[in-house]
């Protein structure tokens, strides 16, 4: 077995495991992730001293159990990526798509609203919004799905534009299909392959984006167990017990490699180019 | 005895992966002084030959055996290093994609300067005389404006004479000049013909040259090899060829050229039904075999190398003698 | 080349308005702010106090354009939370951000370019899926983490480079690695991809026939080739960096122009906001702007269109 299948390999087990924990996430947590316990806090995981039993990965800075609130927010972060997917892949495939359809004049104002996105400063807008609407699960993914749509967008029209000249959108064009079903019958099932692609990497930046929001403190609110917050509400007990960090770190580490190993190994398993 | 030549390839084979051999054991001499000429249709492995001989092949294209000789030196026993100092210095090499085989990116005048200053101890200024000259030579008007510009600013016959006024540059010895011809008019191809001649006069310079054009081996060819299908099926001095084409292949060559007998000028190879066939390594017997209307059996077989006449020999199963009026 | 430069700015100009209408939109539809400032202990008549002082209380539209214009004339208005003009505020903390900015897109450069080269030379091999590995794990490595993790490696435990703060040089180095992190995949990916188009092609085979040696076929002929779409996206990276340096300002907690905007929007202190978003996706525009009068200088076939 060669190299790239092996990653490709490793990429669905990582995404697929961390799957089935958040779905299951209830039957698996030794404890109630939001429970506090003032009186066990900063327990240590099982391979350092001052452990103690019951909390495999130790516990926060409130006495909460860390492995549990580190499998909720793999549910969190699983459930952000792929709806935040959705909502900027119907946006930016939907621009993409006419925009690569009928050229023109509509594809110039595709382009440029596509360059106007660019110039937004991704962070700084997102942070804004959240602040002003306040910070929710909701406002998270709607603030990303709304801003995260441009690579879908150019994608979209690249493929439309290789698509539309061959020969059986012609062919649909002549025996006098509607726009639409041409659009979403001959255009889309032949383009999906690259969307699919696209929709792993920006899985994997919606979920790191969001990590950094709630790092900022404008992400998912407290006490929801986003890593990026654990992260966060951890920090200023990170020189003494690096571990608080360590862990949601290289949970969220591990989580966005496996979506990018899985989505190469599905460009080269689907045949759609790099960044087309 | 007869002098070393200049070029020797013995038994030249080029795989590409392991289903496709481009070449198949070709042999060919260039004598100084000499001009040798390539000709066979488009997929006969004759560009494979010339990039093979330069070591220029790309990547995923191996020669797997054959004897390289040039001047008395084994080229397949040099390190690229020692190679790259002959090219562009001893051997030169001329392409046949005009547009693309310039760097879109320098000067026509940085380009052949380097050639220079690469391989002679010479000052850019007089690097880029001399190209000027070359320039000149190859009959660009106004070679100093050229030298500033760069190859998007000429068109595509203008570039082919930069490309063989490159090649000049380090006066080489041998030259392999992959349809050089090709993009350029009439009277510029005899024009350049001409300059090839010149400097084969003046120099004793090799030229290898692959060509479709019949008319411009009539010219200039002392010796024409006949490739097919990766082989060398025939190969004779050319007024031999002309007069006595053996290999039905060549017979069909010579006999899709409008006038029999006599070559007009510009006329291509072609019109032999059927196309080339992909030929993998393993493959016996004659490449030609299901194009030709004399095959039989034995041409499934091995095919052995016969002699029609003094160094003029053929790949094929056939008397030297066979009749002459009919064609392929 | 003049024809193409016009057109480029009157889009730039246009994508400019467009941003600072979205923007100034987003802040005035997602909440009344003059609450906001006010805070949550205020009363009814402090509210339109503030609404009044800050002329909150005219049409939107108006407000818009009486904002546009102070911009144009460089007034950004004054920062609630520091009583100062927010240009001024700006400009301190510029060379901060700016120098962070630089350092991490140098850092980048230095690392992407040489194995982006060394990749597409070894196309296919070990050492080119090694490299490229090091892009799908640079592209999975959540900045603000690496940075916590880099400093209680480098500066807690190994105590060889700064916690925070940048009174020396040396407290940049941490921060420029970070933020080079972001950059370093879409560098070395596109510097590969490139080099490998340009030693496949003729003028590479040409180069090689002209006996040339490998190091200036490589670094000449086809570097100065692929270099050309590298210069564009490293200035459109750049631009990404200054806006992402607010993460990487806040984990090191340097006083930057990211830094003056997470603590702004926190505060609800919205003229900063405002003005921060205007500032960056100018810089944004006038980056991208100059990389296509760069990729124009470089290429010889756009530089005499």
């Amino acid at each position: 077995m060669n190299l790239r299948r092996l990653f490709a390999l490793l990429g669905l087990l990582i995404v697929g495991s961390t799957a089935i924990i958040a779905v299951f996430a209830p039957y698996l947590t030794p404890h109630d992730p939001f429970l506090q316990n003032l009186d066990g806090r900063m327990a240590a995981p099982f391979w350092l001293e001052g452990t103690v039993p019951g909390h495999l990965f130790g516990t926060d800075q409130l006495g909460r159990d860390y492995l549990s609130r580190l499998i909720y927010g793999a549910r969190i972060s699983l459930l952000i990526g792929t709806l935040v997917v959705i909502c900027s892949g119907l946006i930016g495939t939907s621009l993409g798509v006419l925009g690569g359809y009928f050229g023109g004049r509509i594809d110039a104002v595709v382009m440029f609203v596509i360059t106007c996105r660019l110039a937004i400063p991704l962070i700084l807008v997102a942070l804004t919004v959240v602040s002003f609407v306040g910070s929710s699960f909701t406002v998270v993914v709607l603030t990303l799905g709304l801003l995260l749509w441009e690579r879908f967008a150019v994608v979209a029209r690249t493929t439309t534009m290789q698509v539309r000249n061959l020969d059986y959108v012609a062919a649909a064009q002549a025996s006098g299909a509607s726009t639409w079903h041409i659009l979403l019958r001959e255009i889309l099932p032949n383009i999906a392959h690259h969307l699919v692609v696209v929709a792993t990497l920006e899985m994997a930046l919606a979920i790191l984006l969001e990590a950094a929001l709630s790092f900022l403190g404008l992400g998912v609110p407290s006490p929801l167990p986003s890593w990026g917050l654990m992260i966060s509400e951890a920090k200023d007990y990170m020189y003494f017990s690096p571990w608080v960090i360590m862990i949601p770190g290289v949970a969220l580490f591990v989580l966005v490699l496996g979506i990018n190993l899985l989505g190469d190994g599905l460009r080269d398993w689907l045949g759609a180019a790099r960044d087309a | 005895m007869t002098p070393e030549p200049l070029l020797e390839v013995a038994d030249l084979r080029v795989r590409f992966g392991a289903r496709v051999e481009a070449v198949r054991g070709v042999s060919l001499t260039v004598n100084k002084g000499e001009t040798h000429c390539l000709v066979g249709e488009s997929g006969c492995g004759k560009s494979v030959t010339a990039l093979a001989t330069m070591g220029l092949l790309a990547r995923g294209a191996v020669r797997s055996s054959g004897r390289l000789r040039f001047a008395g030196q084994d080229l397949t026993n040099l390190s690229e290093r020692e190679l790259s100092k002959l090219r562009g210095d001893r051997m030169a090499m001329i392409f046949q994609e005009p547009m693309t085989s310039l760097n879109p990116a320098f000067t026509i005048g940085s380009q052949m300067a380097e050639v220079m200053q690469r391989h002679r101890k010479v000052t850019r200024a007089e690097a880029m005389e001399r190209a000027g000259f070359l320039l000149f030579k190859v009959g660009i008007t106004n070679p100093a404006l050229r030298l500033g510009q760069f190859p998007h600013q000429l068109s595509g016959g203008l570039r082919q004479r930069v490309m063989i006024a490159m090649a000049l540059m380090c006066e080489p010895e041998l030259l392999i000049a992959d349809e050089p011809t090709t993009a350029l008019d009439v009277t510029v191809q005899a024009q350049i013909l001409r300059l090839l001649a010149g400097f084969q006069r003046e120099l004793g310079l090799g030229i290898l040259l692959i060509t479709h054009d019949l008319g411009v081996v009539a010219r200039v060819a002392h010796r024409v090899s006949v490739m097919y299908a990766g082989e060398v099926v025939e190969s004779a001095p050319a007024s031999q060829l002309f007069a006595n084409p053996t290999h039905p292949y060549t017979r069909g060559l010579l006999a899709s050229v409008p006038v029999p007998g006599k070559i007009a000028r510009g006329s291509r190879l072609g019109s032999i039904p059927g196309t080339v066939p992909r030929i993998g390594p393993g493959f016996a017997g004659c490449g030609f075999r299901d194009r030709c209307g004399h095959a039989s059996e034995a041409c499934a077989g091995p095919i052995a190398v016969q002699q029609a006449g003094p160094d003029h020999i053929y790949r094929c199963q056939l008397q030297a003698s066979w009749p002459q009026d009919q064609a392929a | 080349m003049l024809k193409f430069l016009l057109r480029r700015l009157v889009l730039a100009l246009l994508v400019l308005i467009t941003v600072l209408t979205v923007s100034f939109t987003l802040t005035r539809l997602s909440g009344d702010v003059a609450v906001s400032m006010a805070g949550p202990t205020a009363s009814q008549e402090d509210v339109e106090t503030i609404r009044r002082a800050y002329g909150l209380d005219r049409p939107l539209p108006v407000q818009f354009l009486a904002w546009v214009g102070d911009a144009a004339s460089g007034d950004l208005g004054r920062s609630y939370l520091y009583h100062a003009p927010v240009a001024g505020l700006i400009r301190d903390r510029l060379p901060i951000t700016l120098t962070l900015g630089l350092t991490g897109l140098g850092i980048a450069l230095i690392v992407a370019i040489p194995l982006g080269i060394l990749a597409a030379m070894y196309e296919a091999t070990i050492l080119d899926r090694a490299i490229m590995m090091i892009a799908v794990i640079g592209q999975a490595m959540p900045s603000f983490w690496l940075g916590l993790s880099l400093v209680i490696l480098l500066g807690l435990r190994l105590q060889w480079l700064p916690l925070s703060g940048v009174e020396t040089w040396q407290g940049y180095i941490l921060p420029g690695v970070v933020l080079a992190f972001s950059a370093i995949p879409a560098l070395m990916r596109l510097t590969r991809s490139g080099m490998v188009d340009a030693l496949s092609s003729d003028y590479i085979r040409t180069a090689r026939a002209k006996g040339l040696t490998r190091a200036r076929i490589v670094l000449h002929h086809a570097l100065r080739n692929a270099a050309m779409p590298v210069v564009a996206v490293a200035a459109v990276q750049l631009g990404f960096m200054l806006g992402g340096s607010i993460v990487i300002e806040a984990v090191f907690s340097l006083n930057g122009v990211g830094y003056l905007a997470w603590e702004s929007i926190s505060k609800n202190d919205f003229p900063v906001v405002q003005s921060v978003v205007l500032f960056l996706a100018t810089i944004y525009i006038a980056l991208t702007l100059m990389a296509d009068m760069l990729n124009a200088l470089l290429d010889p076939r756009l530089r005499s269109a």
